[in-house]
């Protein structure tokens, strides 16, 4: 029987009772009294020398307040970067400023050059118009490989070159793995493209900056996944503002995937201008605006070799990346193509060396930062596809030779610096090969011909560091933050409880599944655990939700809150009952002396918690009101194997997605229903990667792209419906839920698994040339390879 | 400025716009219905859908001054009068159809549409009619199934189709 | 978008009058115009609103079988009412964009912007369709002249586009991913006299005519009638979705599954 409450239960989502009535608030929903509107004035250009901003005829447009330049944040800082990586020389790496407003150069089409503030949002994008920007066009640094050679035109001038750093992981084994590869029996190549993409969440961003000039407090709103990070970034950063002056909300989010981690210059500036206009000001990003300002993902050009031996055991991994920063570092940059992308290069695999070289690039683009997987899909991608090359060339099955690598030992320590805590790969291979119904592909195949289609078969693994992340390690790697996360869990008198939770739902259901812990952890129903997050003003000190990290992280927090909370409350109990704490038992929202049928309701001990008439002051306090703060020992590693097939029409090159299969191990799940709409939601945006998504931009840097025109989103018809399955659960060795995270799975694992449908299908029509096809496979290109 | 009047969600409504005000700004701006969403600005991701005259028209891409006189109904008039969600919505909740929720007005607002049309649409047929409503979240399964559902269809070779309501 | 007047007409002598304004223009539904307002690529002083004159609305049956689609038509309309008269023109309608465009945008609108890879455009030219003016009635074969332009005079609305109705059509659309309108799209009709190949999506030059197929195709109306046919990638639109080669390949393809699609 499935459960129906508490851990384990698909209990419905209780946000989306407001979702579905129109009474969700975002940011956007927002307007406060007197709020004035904000509209950018920005680069048309990608590369060029700033001469001059004319704000005369701007500021003297019908409603317009004031309009800011570059000049007005003298006083401010820039933009931070929140990681630091030191490249393989021991060199830290080349870190430019980010100016909240562009300075001395426009560096990509969108850079900001000024903030015009109106009454109206029309004022402000009029007089917008009639700001008269003096650039001087400089060639633009586009191509990552370009961008390197010798006098190529630099994107920031006081940087040596356009190198932001030169990687090597692990430095001391290159000369090793190089040693391998000389004497390997069969070594495999592959060069390959994991595209840009634009993270695209549904809700455009939107930033309202508010002060209130009697306290001297200011308060943005914004659509972040991490409040408290930007109101550190910000506060102590940007703007020299404290953090018990500054507020930050982050109401209802629609969807983030990575792209509202970051602290972005919109945000500062509205910050900025409503404390000098003393009035909100009110910035609401229109969808071309977000894909010249939203933080871009993946953008790397790879080439990645693997070294086997005659039976085909893997001997050694060598990889050369280049990885575009875009123009600035964004938030949390460099740390995507190293740290979250080199140490997944084991993969699910038995690998004794590895080598990876990532050298990170400036361009005259959109900064790159994390996106749904973030590192971890680049990583999957090469090895799954080079794997799959590897078998087709060893005349090897492809699933046969993944076994015979697969890591069955654990932990096992990878040469790449982590140790994986727990897993069973032939387990969730066997149950995907089972829900693919793999056995089944040569009669679909033979149905396929017969329509005149070609077929193929995909098969994956992927595994990914998640919950994200041990403090004192992420620090040792260059990260200038901690990855803690936190929770106040507050019981009131009569018993229902607020959970404040530093993590952040902008989809994840974190409202109805972190009630289910708490809940279940007390014996009582869901709905007397209320959740709330997304407020700098009423939670405690947290680090967000991304890297599928809330309940791993966050929620081992709560519970470790709860717990403090239990301890607390068996005191109270055992006191009522004039019995001895470690007797007591808790079960089904009742404590009971063991072995007695002597008991109080929980409500009973809440309501003595504040009404301590019959309570034992001298040993605690009154009062039922915990905060915990959770650090983990180690990264998660959910795992999982992925299958797709494929229909390919020989005339047009056009793709279609008949099955997809997924079997993931995420360790204990808290909410199946939830988590199986989150492999849904990546496996999805996996298959747009594959097949559909490109950013393209032209020789003089504009973007191409840009627009939902140009831009393929993934759409209903675009793909099938999904078998799923989390039923393999190797529980998480260090956290007390044993959970492992499950949000980005999806996105990681589902792009090989397409891509070697495609080329599978096109193999089995003959097409023996076709080894690798770049992403988006779109009809055109897969037609341009069929053609030779 | 030019008076409007219409009626939306039942409720005679009228205000003062511009020709350039679109539907969706004079329903959230003029009259604070937050529901309609709006994600793009080419036409394309649907979350701003309601219906004018009965019929699933893009309130971004429709001026208010256009509406003069029309019945127009949003996400916060699809509930049932006791307030309780009506069928397609509470399909969206039972199959988790939503995540972030912020294409979910126009999605149901295209569902239901769709069903007012079609009663018992096919799922290759429900595909086709979201083609202009984007969703990042949920991968269309649990959107697709709820409207199967919705639509009295069956569902349980789906997944989950043991979800269960809070206490 | 800047600042204009939205004028709704109720006639059409009103319409005609207010469009002889200084910067006027005519709104149909909108769902091309409104986007583009947006981007502030447009700025007339004033839209004159279709969408209200019933008189430009609708779908009828001439004396000589022409199916009349009024100019302010939307989409759904023509696909729901003219399927049991021209089902290739209905199911070109059924297709267009979304359903939510289908209920706004109008056959007047889509003819009079031109777009290269509008899916109307393919119909009206591979029907031979009239195009009636309040002025004139215009040839599909001299309305189109190059993309985004047609023989339409300032402030001429279109009221009505009639279709004689063939023997067999059938249209193949291939979606561009992004936009859904058509990266290539063929409209094959069979007439007494002759069979028309129009093709949208894939010249520079907008909606054209394939002659060397519509002559194959008259002689032989079957697929294989075009096997030994190729077009010319030179004047083709090449962009991020398809190379002009890619797009010359489509448009053989589409035309051959048309004709079979016709049956």
């Amino acid at each position: 029987m499935p459960k129906d409450h508490g851990i384990g239960a698909s209990t419905k989502r209780r946000e989306d009772v407001r979702f579905l009535t129109g009474r969700g608030r975002y940011t956007d929903d927002i307007n406060l009294p007197g709020q004035a509107h904000a509209c950018f004035v920005r680069s048309q250009v990608a590369h060029g020398r700033l001469n001059g901003v004319n704000t005369d005829a701007a500021a003297g447009m019908p409603g317009v307040i004031r309009v800011f330049t570059a000049g007005d944040f003298e006083r401010v800082g820039g933009l931070p970067c929140g990681w630091q990586v030191t490249d393989r020389f021991g060199a830290v790496m080349q870190e430019p400023g980010h100016p909240v407003l562009a300075t001395g150069k426009v560096r990509h089409v969108g850079d900001p050059i000024a903030l015009v503030v109106a009454e109206t949002y029309d004022q402000a994008r009029d007089a917008a118009e009639a700001v008269v920007v003096d650039i001087e066009e400089l060639e633009p640094v586009l191509d990552m490989k370009a961008a390197l050679a010798e006098g190529a035109p630099k994107v920031h001038d006081e940087l040596t070159s356009n190198l932001c750093y030169d990687w090597g992981f692990v430095e001391e084994n290159r000369e090793a793995v190089n040693k391998a590869f000389e004497t390997a029996h069969h070594v495999t190549t592959l060069d390959l493209v994991n595209q840009r993409l634009v993270p695209n969440a549904m809700e455009p961003r939107v930033a309202i900056g508010d002060y209130d000039f009697a306290t001297d407090d200011s308060t943005l709103y914004t659509t972040s996944q991490n409040p408290h990070v930007i109101r550190l970034l910000m506060g102590a950063f940007v703007l020299g503002i404290p953090e018990h002056k500054l507020r930050v909300v982050a109401p209802d989010v629609g969807g983030g995937f990575g792209s509202k981690i970051f602290h972005y210059a919109e945000e500062a500036a509205v910050t900025f201008a409503a404390r000098h206009l003393r009035r909100p000001v009110k910035w609401t990003c229109t969808r071309s605006e977000s894909f010249v300002t939203d933080a871009q993902g993946r953008d790397h050009v790879t080439r990645i070799e693997l070294a086997l031996d005659a039976e085909g055991h893997f001997q050694a991994i060598r990889t050369e990346t280049y990885a575009n920063m875009g123009a600035y570092l964004s938030t949390f940059a460099p740390s995507i193509p190293t740290w979250l992308h080199g140490t997944l290069m084991a993969g699910n695999y038995r690998t004794p060396l590895i080598y990876v070289n990532v050298k990170a690039v400036f361009t005259n683009t959109v900064p790159v930062d994390a996106y749904r997987g973030a590192g971890r899909p680049e990583a999957t991608f090469q090895l799954e596809r080079v794997i799959d090359k590897a078998a087709r060339e060893m005349g090897m099955d492809p699933v046969e030779l993944r076994r015979k690598n697969f890591i069955t030992q654990f932990p096992y320590a990878t040469p790449v610096a982590v140790e994986y805590d727990t897993g069973d790969y032939n387990a969730t291979m066997d149950k995907l090969l089972e829900i693919a119904d793999v056995a089944g592909f040569e009669a679909r195949l033979a149905e396929s011909k017969a329509r005149g289609k070609l077929r193929g078969l995909g098969v994956n693994c992927y595994i990914e560091a998640c919950g994200i992340a041990p403090s004192h390690l992420v620090g040792q790697l260059g990260a200038r933050a901690g990855l803690y996360e936190s929770a106040t869990v507050r019981v009131n008198a009569t018993g229902g409880l607020v959970v404040m939770t530093g993590s952040h739902s902008h989809g994840q259901g974190h409202e109805t599944s972190f009630a289910q812990v708490v809940a279940d952890m007390i014996g009582i129903p869901d709905n007397m655990v209320e959740i709330v997050h997304g407020d700098t003003a009423n939670t405690p000190m947290g680090m967000g939700t991304y890297g599928s990290r809330s309940l791993a992280v966050g929620g081992s927090a709560m519970v470790k809150a709860t717990n403090k909370i239990i301890a607390k409350a068996r005191k109270i109990a055992a006191h009522l009952m004039e019995a001895s704490p470690e007797d007591i038992e808790l079960k089904d929202g009742r404590f009971t002396v063991a072995g007695t049928d002597k008991s109080v309701a929980w409500g009973d001990v809440t309501l003595a918690a504040y009404v301590p008439h019959n309570y034992p002051l001298d040993e605690i306090e009154p009062g039922l009101e915990e905060t915990a703060f959770y650090d983990p020992n180690n990264f998660t590693y959910p795992a999982g194997a992925y299958a797709c097939e494929v229909e390919v029409d020989p005339e047009t090159g056009k793709v279609t997605v008949e099955r997809f299969a997924a079997a993931d191990d995420f360790g204990n799940i808290v909410n199946p229903m939830i988590v199986d709409g989150q492999v849904h939601g990546g496996i999805a945006q996996g298959i747009g990667q594959a097949l559909l998504e490109t950013t393209t931009y032209d020789e003089y840097g504009q973007l191409l792209s840009g627009s939902y025109m140009d831009y393929a989103m993934p759409r209903a018809s675009d793909v099938p419906f999904y078998a799923v399955d989390h039923s393999c659960q190797t529980p998480c060795t260090h956290n007390p839920l044993g959970v492992k995270g499950c949000g980005e799975a999806g996105a990681i694992g589902s792009p090989p698994a397409v891509v070697n449908a495609v080329v599978d299908a096109l193999q089995r029509a003959g097409h023996s040339h076709i080894t690798h096809i770049d992403m988006p496979l779109t009809p055109s290109r897969v037609w341009a390879a069929m053609q030779g | 400025m030019t008076r409007v009047t219409m009626t939306v969600n039942g409720k005679a409504v009228s205000g003062e716009v511009e020709g350039r005000t679109l539907l969706s700004q004079f329903l959230r701006e003029g009259l604070g219905l937050t529901g309609t969403h709006i994600g793009c600005d080419t036409s394309q991701c649907g979350a701003c859908v309601v219906h004018v005259n009965g019929q699933d028209v893009k309130s971004c891409t429709t001026f208010a001054l256009e509406c003069e006189g029309a019945e127009v109904r949003t996400i916060e008039g699809m509930a049932n009068p006791d307030g309780s969600l009506s069928t397609i919505q509470q399909a969206f909740q039972d199959h988790h159809g939503l995540q972030c929720g912020f294409c979910t007005p126009g999605m149901v607002m295209t569902a239901s549409a769709l069903l007012a049309k079609n009663p018992t649409p096919s799922e290759a047929e429900i595909r086709h009619y979201l083609e202009g409503n984007i969703c990042r979240c949920t991968g269309y399964h649990n959107i697709v199934k709820a409207i199967l559902a919705a639509s009295g269809q069956d569902v349980s070779h789906l997944g989950h189709g043991d979800a269960v309501a809070a206490e | 978008m800047y600042a204009f007047e939205l004028v709704r007409p109720a006639t059409l002598d009103e319409a005609v009058t207010a469009l002889g304004a200084e910067e006027a223009q005519a709104l149909g539904g909108g769902q091309t115009l409104i986007p583009t307002l947006k981007q502030r690529l447009a700025a007339p002083a004033k839209l004159v609103c279709l969408s209200g004159l019933a008189e430009l609305k609708g779908v009828c049956i001439a004396d000589d079988g022409a199916v009349c689609v009024g100019g302010a038509t939307p989409h759904a309309v023509v696909a729901a009412e003219a399927a049991a008269h021209y089902p290739a023109l209905a199911a070109l309608a059924g297709n267009i964009g979304d359903p939510a465009v289908r209920n706004r945008g109008t056959i007047g609108g889509s003819l009079a912007n031109n777009d290269p890879s509008a899916c109307y455009p393919a119909a009206a030219l591979g029907s031979g369709a009239t195009i009636r003016t309040v002025n004139r009635d215009i040839a599909a074969d001299d309305f189109f002249q190059g993309m985004f332009t047609t023989a339409l005079e300032d402030g001429e609305i279109i009221t009505e586009v009639r279709f004689p109705v063939p023997e067999r059509a059938a249209y193949q659309k291939f979606e561009q991913p992004a936009s859904r309108f058509a990266l290539v799209g063929v409209f094959v009709a069979k007439y007494d006299d002759g069979v028309r190949v129009a093709v949208t999506g894939a010249s520079e030059g907008g909606v054209f005519r394939w002659a060397e197929a519509e002559a194959a195709l008259s002689g032989d109306f079957s697929a294989g009638a075009i096997a030994g046919l190729s077009l010319d990638a030179d004047m083709m639109i090449g962009d991020l979705h398809g190379s002009p080669e890619y797009r010359a390949h489509l448009v053989k393809v589409l035309t051959g599954r048309a004709v079979t699609a016709a049956g």
